[in-house]
């Protein structure tokens, strides 16, 4: 298994939309964990810009999994930032699982926000690693 | 149930075009909708049908189109019933 890459771009406007629909509890309950909700927690609030890179995270996260990451709850794909500022990625269960047949050990992620938009650039090495599982095609679209 | 699903849509999917342009089968990817969208979808859908798509059908192609949508919550509603 090669060095595969993931990239996905979002919208805060659009974490914005989500947050004051009437679904907006909802929505931060099944998209993101505690910790990275407060992560994103602001005297003002949670702030869309940091929920939307922590959302292109995840997308890239499973652009890069077998499968397109079908059947992978989003907050089963964590991002954790630690005392130095740093983010690093928690994979758990159906993620965690389809990472570990893929023989993707090691995963290293980029997230960046400016201008009302986010990114994340996500790499997962799977070099020295035989997939236990072969990838097939239906992708995720959470 | 298409008609609800097309109101969801309208509401949350932020397509550019007026999804009642599109036919049933129409890839709603291609018209537009992006994965942070889908999820607003998803979650709408829920609210409106009164239901939850569990993590096995969190996938690209569930939501691929209204036929494809309606073809999930069919699946959903007769397994509730079972």
């Amino acid at each position: 298994m090669p060095i595969r890459v993931g990239i996905d771009l979002v919208a805060a406007e659009a974490v914005q939309a989500a947050l004051q629909a009437a679904h907006g509890e909802r929505y931060l309950e099944r998209v993101y964990t505690e910790l990275e909700l407060e992560d994103c927690r602001t005297a003002a609030g949670v702030d869309p810009e940091r929920l939307a890179a922590r959302f292109a995270a995840k997308e890239a996260t499973l652009k890069v999994l077998p499968a397109g990451g079908g059947g992978v709850s989003l907050r089963a794909i964590e991002v954790r930032r630690d005392a130095s500022g740093r983010v690093h990625l928690r994979l758990s269960g159906r993620a965690a699982q389809l990472a570990a047949d893929a023989g993707l050990a090691d995963f290293a992620i980029s997230l960046t926000h400016e201008g009302g938009f986010a990114a994340a650039v996500v790499v997962a090495d799977g070099r020295g690693a035989t997939p236990a599982v072969p990838d097939t095609a239906d992708g995720a679209t959470t | 149930m298409n008609d609800q699903i097309r109101q969801v849509l309208s509401d949350h999917a932020r397509l550019p075009v007026d999804v009642q342009t599109l036919d049933d089968d129409a890839d709603l990817y291609e018209a537009g909708m992006t994965s942070h969208a889908s999820v607003n979808v998803m979650i709408a859908l829920e609210d409106a049908l009164d239901l939850e798509f569990p993590d096995a059908m969190l996938k690209r192609s569930v939501f691929a189109s209204v036929a494809a949508i309606a073809e999930a919550v069919t699946a959903l509603r007769t397994a509730a019933i079972r």
